[in-house]
């Protein structure tokens, strides 16, 4: 445990130390990289409540990236336009405001995951995988279609939101934002994981039948966890969306789902940093390997294989030893 | 009243037959042996109790409700506490972290288990899955107790055990009586210890209640007839 506290300590102070660098030598891309690092991450964190904790393999969780991006997307979309969101039966005007994005983001998306796992969690093993998948890719679809808001072409923000006494278009104030919103979901992961629920959720994992002996509904356990990690990688969608000031069906797409499960397994799955590790060591690997060849995600998929084959405990579990699943 | 009262149950494992008409009832502040040989139906009735199986027939009554279709986590809320067969901790948790997750709201909590067992405050920050098996049962114990049951229901809790363990699990037992009033149906295959603590006994054979009486009037015949190898 004391290991692993001081893994931690070693990223967030890697997280530190490389903007600051970054911005001392005036590279804002690294600024850029360090941003995405951190929202990825927090997606991956989101995604880590549902599988490391309740071992749910959601191959699905891009709908809830995809929900928070386009919520952004649709609120500042019609500040842009000055068309209000709906006239009827209320008036809704739409918003620049990221805390107001935020919190719509994470409504959606948290609402989604529960609509979506109170059907999927009915199943478990692959079924749960294929059903979540399905769903992914039906708001995939749906987004492409969608052509109010820009449909297969998604739909471009010409300037970031806004957050109260912050200037935002500046990539130093807001890289800080997004590591103080990351900071406090993991401080808030980290109560999860060790409160009732979260234990309640870590013993679901381990046999629905022996927790049931114990009063707890695992099913009822589960959706909520499910619903929670929804809302929070819907958060990192939302952020995601003003990084690149862009929205577009790729956010619901399987490969979304498909990275955001890559960062969880490459850092560690159930480890509280490890998605933190392993968006930055993506991030890293695509920066450095793409450089080098157009073909990087081949040396991506090796070290994937190497991973589940010699190191399932991720970066973060083969360095910290496996004792401690949740920390 | 019976609070706990089992009425002709009967379960089947697909085309098998497992009981066929189980009868056994535990008072408030009583504590019932549950006895019979290996493979007699000790363990599928617990199972049908908790409703962690269907009953095919049969009557499970618990504090005035009818257990039959409820699932085993309402069963479990409306006070039937489980010490399975084989311990079961959750493994990976440690013991602080399988208590808390399995407490609900009453007298139990983390400072009387680790009053009833200290050996469990000395290991809190352990994990279930290192721990001894003594220390495990003791966990399964404490674990049961924090769901704050009304009645107790232990199977086969010093199966495997060493002597000393044994022994202080069944001093755990018998405080639990003295002390907390609480309704215990137990299983097991020591006939001593049982007598010390039991009030009653319940003998199954081949699935069916063959002898029900005070443990007290369970005498060499019966023992040598239901009980001996």
């Amino acid at each position: 445990m004391k290991r692993e506290r001081a893994i931690n300590a070693a990223v967030v102070l890697a997280m530190l130390v490389v903007p600051l660098w970054a911005w001392m030598a005036d590279e804002p891309f690294i600024l850029t990289l360090a941003t995405k690092v951190a929202i990825l991450a927090l997606a991956g964190v989101g995604l880590n409540i549902a599988l490391g904790l309740g071992g749910l393999v959601s191959f699905g969780h891009a709908a809830f990236f995809g929900i928070g991006g386009y919520a952004m997307g649709i609120l500042a979309s019609h500040v842009q336009s000055y068309t209000p969101l709906m006239e009827w039966p209320l008036l809704i005007e739409g918003s620049k405001s990221m805390p107001v994005i935020w919190v719509v983001a994470m409504m959606a998306s948290g609402l989604a995951a529960l609509v979506i796992g109170a059907l999927s969690l009915r199943t478990s093993g692959v079924y749960f995988i294929m059903i979540t998948l399905a769903f992914g890719q039906m708001l995939y679809y749906f987004a492409i279609s969608w052509s109010a808001y820009g449909g297969e072409d998604g739909l471009s923000i010409y300037v970031r939101n806004g957050f109260p006494g912050l200037n935002t278009l500046d990539p130093v104030q807001f890289l800080l934002l997004c590591y103080a919103v990351l900071g406090v979901v993991l401080f808030g992961a980290a109560r999860l994981a060790r409160s009732p629920f979260g234990l309640a959720l870590s013993a679901a994992r381990q046999s629905a039948a022996r927790v049931e002996t114990v009063g707890i509904a695992p099913y009822r356990v589960r959706l909520v966890a499910f619903a929670i990690s929804g809302a929070v990688t819907g958060l990192a969608g939302a952020l995601y969306a003003d990084l690149n000031r862009f929205v577009s069906p790729t956010m619901f797409s399987w490969h979304t789902s498909g990275e955001i499960m890559v960062f969880v397994i490459l850092g560690g799955v159930a480890r509280l940093f490890g998605p933190v590790a392993g968006a930055a060591l993506y991030i890293l690997l695509e920066h450095l390997l793409g450089g080098v060849s157009d073909y990087w995600q081949i040396w991506l998929g090796l070290l994937l294989l190497a991973v589940v084959l010699f190191a399932r405990g991720g970066l973060i579990g083969t360095l910290a030893g496996r004792e401690v699943a949740h920390d | 009243m019976s609070l706990l009262s089992v009425k002709g149950l009967c379960v089947k494992y697909g085309a098998s037959q497992a009981l066929f008409g189980v009868d056994l009832e535990v008072a408030e502040g009583e504590v019932v042996a549950l006895m019979g040989r290996n493979g007699m139906g000790k363990t599928t009735t617990i199972k049908a109790i908790c409703r962690m199986i269907a009953a095919s027939d049969g009557e499970i009554g618990f504090a005035g409700q009818d257990l039959r279709r409820l699932p085993s986590f309402r069963a479990a809320r409306l006070g039937i506490g489980l010490v399975p067969e084989g311990r079961r901790c959750f493994a990976p948790l440690t013991v602080r972290e399988n208590l808390i997750a399995s407490a609900q709201a009453g007298d139990w909590d983390l400072a009387r288990v680790a009053q009833l067992f200290p050996r469990l405050d000395e290991r809190a920050d352990q994990v279930a899955a290192s721990l001894s098996g003594g220390e495990q049962q003791m966990l399964a114990i404490g674990r049961a107790l924090m769901t704050n049951p009304r009645l107790l229901i232990l199977d086969e809790a010093t199966e495997g055990l060493a002597p000393v363990v044994r022994q202080e699990i069944w001093t755990a037992i018998a405080r639990l009586k003295a002390e907390t009033g609480l309704a215990i149906l137990v299983v097991d295959k020591s006939l001593r210890e049982l007598s010390g603590v039991a009030d009653r006994a319940v003998v199954v054979e081949r699935g069916r209640t063959v002898w029900t009486g005070a443990m007290g009037a369970l005498d060499a015949d019966l023992t040598d007839r239901y009980l001996g190898v």
